[in-house]
């Protein structure tokens, strides 16, 4: 309960007193390079791969000749939209992205870099932050996009190169019972996803105390409780939006 | 000047701070010593707001800080510089960049003339043509000499040490003792140093206040501390072979 006091603390500073916003522009948009940009690679071969494998799984499940193929694809198409491209991704962001900010804010806290930022009266949580936070919610929604088209089109490659499937059967499966709310589902799941993550690591960056031990700690819990938080909210966005 | 009235403060019921009081004047370079954990460290942070004291209140120039809204204590503390034990530079920022910091985030300043100042100030801490190096290609006494710089190029009233000479070789802490003292007198700033180091007390101490577990013990100034009576400041004193032999030269 402690924590979750904190937590809530720690978001109100973030807005409260920040300085003025041109004063982040430059960090915000330094910090869409590292969040976004640099975490590209990543998050292609990961969301490939995703949908390469659930191709030959669905494939491979559906024994039924009774079926079409081009259910695969169908299938593929909604479990990467509504669950793999948001979910998976951000389970590899908070690693990535996550474990960096909290790593990041921890070693600025022991090493007094945050208490310079606050003698020079300098609100140090936002001025820290937000332009993350900002980032997160700029960059992570375009990420998501680009591993939901990576991993159709991986399942494509996997499912035409295997033969599992024709490049005919997989276009109108992806075509077929579109549902244009799947997409908005996605980016929902997106910007709140974004949200946990950076907001769950730079507070758990930005309490470490202690040395080097405790900032690995801050990294390691800063991906274990967003993991955690994407899982939840993932079941409840579901129950809510679906 | 800074005045603090009875500060205390506690951690866990454990009393750190047992209502000091004392007064800082500008121009001169003030130390608080003692030995590890006498909390002068702790009444340092009070001072600046890092730590809120359970107590009392600390004033500059008249102004209340510590019971200041949000708004005035930003400002009071825009007149505040700080070199941090460890220097505390940002590591992602070159030297220049660092310098010039509180200059792009607290003010409006042309950028040719925030160029000038951060030029102006690393010349006066003796550091040159260092403008692009990266925090981690200094050495010790420079990232203390960037600290400095870092800590006046805002025109800053108010400057605080914290142990200034940890980690550094005699010669280079003699360096940075003596680059306080002249910025001090220079800009008629009210420097404050948190010290164990008998050296700098020797050194350039204006004005001094001796702490012994989270009491002030003693005052006064490096011309008067040898023949003080107090035998805890006694005992610290001259845990210092050099300074027992400088007594016993000037009682010779």
């Amino acid at each position: 309960m402690h924590g979750i006091g904190r937590y809530f603390i720690f978001m109100g500073n973030l807005f409260i007193k920040r300085e003025p916003l041109k004063t982040y522009l430059k960090q915000i948009l330094d910090e869409c390079i590292k969040v976004g940009i640099d975490s590209i690679v990543i998050v292609s071969i990961v969301s490939s791969f995703i949908g390469a494998v659930t191709c030959i799984q669905t494939a491979y499940n559906l024994v039924s000749p009774l079926l079409p193929r081009y259910v695969i694809s169908l299938v593929v198409r909604d479990m990467t939209l509504i669950e793999l491209a948001p979910t998976i991704t951000a389970i590899v962001f908070a690693g990535k992205v996550g474990s960096n900010i909290a790593g990041e804010l921890g070693t600025m806290k022991i090493s007094e870099q945050v208490d310079a930022l606050e003698v020079m009266g300098i609100n140090s949580v936002s001025f820290l932050g937000l332009p993350k936070i900002v980032a997160c919610l700029l960059m992570y929604p375009m990420l998501v996009v680009l591993a939901g088209f990576l991993a159709i089109l991986g399942g494509y490659l996997a499912g035409t190169l295997t033969g599992v499937i024709t490049p005919q059967d997989y276009i109108y499966g992806i075509r077929a019972e579109f549902q244009e709310f799947n997409v908005t589902f996605a980016l929902i799941k997106s910007v709140v996803f974004a949200f946990l993550i950076s907001s769950i690591s730079s507070y758990k960056g930005y309490y470490t105390s202690g040395g080097a031990l405790e900032v690995g700690q801050a990294s390691t819990s800063a991906v274990t409780n967003s993991c955690i938080a994407i899982l939840v909210a993932d079941y409840l966005l579901a129950q809510l939006l679906l | 000047m800074i005045e603090f009235q009875n500060i205390k403060k506690s951690f866990d019921d454990k009393p750190v701070l047992h209502g000091i009081n004392g007064i800082f004047h500008p121009g001169r370079t003030n130390l608080i010593i003692g030995s590890s954990g006498t909390g002068k460290s702790v009444l340092l942070k009070c001072m600046v707001g890092l730590v809120e004291p359970d107590e009392g209140q600390v004033l500059y120039d008249g102004r209340d800080f510590t019971h200041a809204s949000r708004n005035v204590r930003r400002d009071i503390r825009r007149d505040i510089g700080m070199l941090f034990q460890g220097a505390a530079l940002f590591d992602s920022l070159s030297v220049e960049k660092n310098v010039m910091f509180p200059l792009n985030v607290l003010t409006d300043m042309p950028t040719g003339e925030k160029l000038d100042r951060v030029n102006f100030v690393l010349k006066r801490v003796g550091l040159e043509n260092v403008n692009r190096l990266m925090p981690s290609e200094l050495s010790g006494g420079m990232k203390k000499r960037v600290g400095i710089a870092r800590a006046i190029v805002n025109s800053s009233k108010y400057l605080y040490c914290d142990e200034p000479n940890s980690g550094l070789d005699p010669q280079t802490a003699i360096l940075i003792d003596e680059l306080i003292k002249e910025i001090t007198e220079e800009f008629e700033i009210t420097t404050v140093v948190v010290t164990h180091d008998m050296n700098s007390v020797m050194e350039i101490g204006d004005y001094i206040i001796y702490m012994f577990k989270g009491q002030k013990l003693w005052e006064g100034n490096k011309s008067e501390i040898l023949d003080a009576t107090v035998p805890e400041l006694r005992s610290f004193i001259y845990s210092n072979k050099l300074v027992q032999a400088l007594k016993e030269t000037e009682d010779r």
